[in-house]
């Protein structure tokens, strides 16, 4: 099976019940992404499929072959944050750390839902154009990621005040210099 | 979860062809409901047919819109003519599941998603609809999220999709492709009640795949919305769900109505007696209150799911007060 994860190909025998969770984990050792239910409850395992947020445990690896796969390794590493990240440590968006790739990887997903002009449950005029990124806003759109220490506010104001219209995060570096 | 062959098809022919030549196939949508249900040998084909790349587009024409059995369910919620034409549907879709499980999730496996009831998952617990002939735990079990109509002494599960409750309401016709051919089915048709046999849930014959769904015209003058009552704001199933239709005339009679109820019954339940008392009547607070204590007359309670009775009631009259007050659209 052929695949491409964070822009790397690779081609792997796997057994075709493997999820595509088991595969990044287990088999190519991008353990960044987290099994917590492994039944699409709590989105610990959120990885990016050409850009869309899903479950990857709920996932069959051979049906995302020749798809661009996006794990958390790919959005950042140590040395250089992903904008999201370094708002995560800012605003105590997590306590143990096991939902916060899951949570990363779904807002970044989320981000191009609003771009797409993808409307919530909540949102109050189906028909508009753009969408108000309100705190009620992104905590429905954020409800598939839980997070068992209860930093869902430090995840909701981390992710409003990293988010810029057009899609992309603003880091730090940028917002000092802005100010 | 057992070992299968996994093939992609090319078309929906090449599909239907796959699965006639072997004993134990399923097609594969999304999967995440199947793999789910899989893993937990509740499911166990021998054979994998991918069907999520066939008939991924939506088509909107003069007098309907035709959807893609392939199409996911976020991109159903977000396209424009849906969004204004038919927000009861937008809506439906985006109260059910997480954002995740939309991006993946099919229309047609929505459709033929399996219950949530919890004896269902359980292979310690009987359960009609997972072995048949083995009783039902969960008629004096934790019956919290049970149906109130249409069950049977065999099964007590309700169908757990919003989107369905929707496409009832809708009059939503759902095109199948199969061995002898093509054909069409009222979606308020394919969903079966359980009577004696729970394991048996559609109409759908052996090896038949649904290929799209299609949404006849709505008057302009039509308002729709979809409400949804559950334990927690988000990503949970209905408890009581109501997917309303209504259009008034400048005299505020009923012109005409069209009402589901989610998570009250083994299918989508389409309301036709509530219907039947409102149209043509004023499109009143007691009117739409006298509809559902119709609606709701033949309804039976379990333990713990009584209180879905009046729960349902007073939904059916919020969501049509809604609609006739100020128009969500």
């Amino acid at each position: 099976m052929q695949f491409i994860i964070n822009g790397q190909d690779h081609a792997l025998d796997l057994d075709s019940r493997t999820s595509l969770l088991d595969l990044v984990r287990d088999h190519l050792l991008l353990t960044g992404t987290k099994k917590g239910c492994n039944q699409g409850a709590c989105g610990a395992c959120t990885v990016l499929v050409d850009g869309e947020r899903i479950n990857s445990c709920l996932a069959l690896a051979v049906q995302y072959q020749g798809r661009a796969i996006t794990t958390i390794e790919g959005l950042g590493s140590t040395k250089a944050l992903h904008p999201l990240q370094q708002a995560f440590i800012e605003h105590d968006g997590f306590q143990c750390g096991y939902c916060t790739p899951g949570q990363i990887c779904s807002a970044v997903g989320m981000t191009a839902e609003i771009e797409h002009g993808v409307p919530s449950a909540i949102t109050e005029d189906l028909t508009a154009e753009t969408i108000q990124l309100t705190h009620d806003e992104l905590r429905e759109r954020m409800s598939g990621n839980l997070c068992r220490c209860g930093a869902h506010n430090g995840i909701i104001g981390a992710i409003q005040d990293s988010f810029v219209e057009g899609g992309d995060f603003k880091n730090n570096d940028a917002k000092e210099a802005a100010e | 979860m057992i070992a299968f062959d996994y093939a992609r098809a090319a078309s929906a022919s090449e599909a239907i062809a796959s699965a006639a030549s072997q004993a134990h196939a399923k097609y594969l949508g999304g999967g995440t409901n199947l793999i789910d249900l899989m893993r937990e040998n509740i499911e166990e084909p021998t054979a994998l047919i991918d069907v999520s790349t066939l008939s991924d587009t939506i088509d909107v024409r003069d007098d309907s819109i035709l959807i893609g059995a392939g199409v996911k369910n976020t991109a159903v919620a977000a396209h424009r003519a849906i969004r204004q034409r038919y927000p009861v549907l937008a809506r439906a879709i985006l109260a059910g599941a997480s954002a995740q499980i939309r991006n993946m999730a099919s229309v047609g496996g929505n459709i033929l998603q399996r219950t949530r009831c919890t004896y269902f998952y359980d292979d310690a617990a009987h359960c009609n609809k997972r072995r048949p002939g083995t009783g039902c735990d969960a008629r004096d079990g934790f019956n919290r999220n049970h149906a109130i109509l249409g069950a049977s002494p065999a099964c007590v599960a309700t169908h757990p999709s919003d989107m369905c409750v929707a496409l009832a309401a809708l009059d939503a016709t759902v095109h199948l492709r199969g061995a002898d051919g093509d054909r069409t089915m009222k979606l308020v048709d394919l969903h079966r009640l359980p009577g004696g046999r729970p394991d048996i849930e559609t109409e759908l014959r052996q090896g038949e795949l649904i290929t799209a769904v299609e949404l006849p015209a709505l008057p302009s003058s039509t308002r729709s919305t979809y409400r949804k009552v559950r334990d927690r704001a988000s990503y949970a199933f209905a408890l009581v769900s109501v997917a309303a239709v209504l259009d008034v005339d400048d005299a505020s009679h009923i012109r005409d109505v069209r009402l589901a109820l989610g998570g009250v019954a083994h299918k989508p339940w389409r309301a036709f007696a509530a219907e039947a008392a409102l149209r043509g009547r004023p499109a009143t607070q007691a009117n739409f209150r006298d509809a559902a204590e119709i609606e709701l007359k033949d309804a039976a309670g379990l333990r713990y799911n009584t209180f879905k009775i009046e729960l349902a009631k007073r939904t059916i009259v919020a969501t049509l007060s809604e609609l006739n007050g100020r128009g969500r659209s």
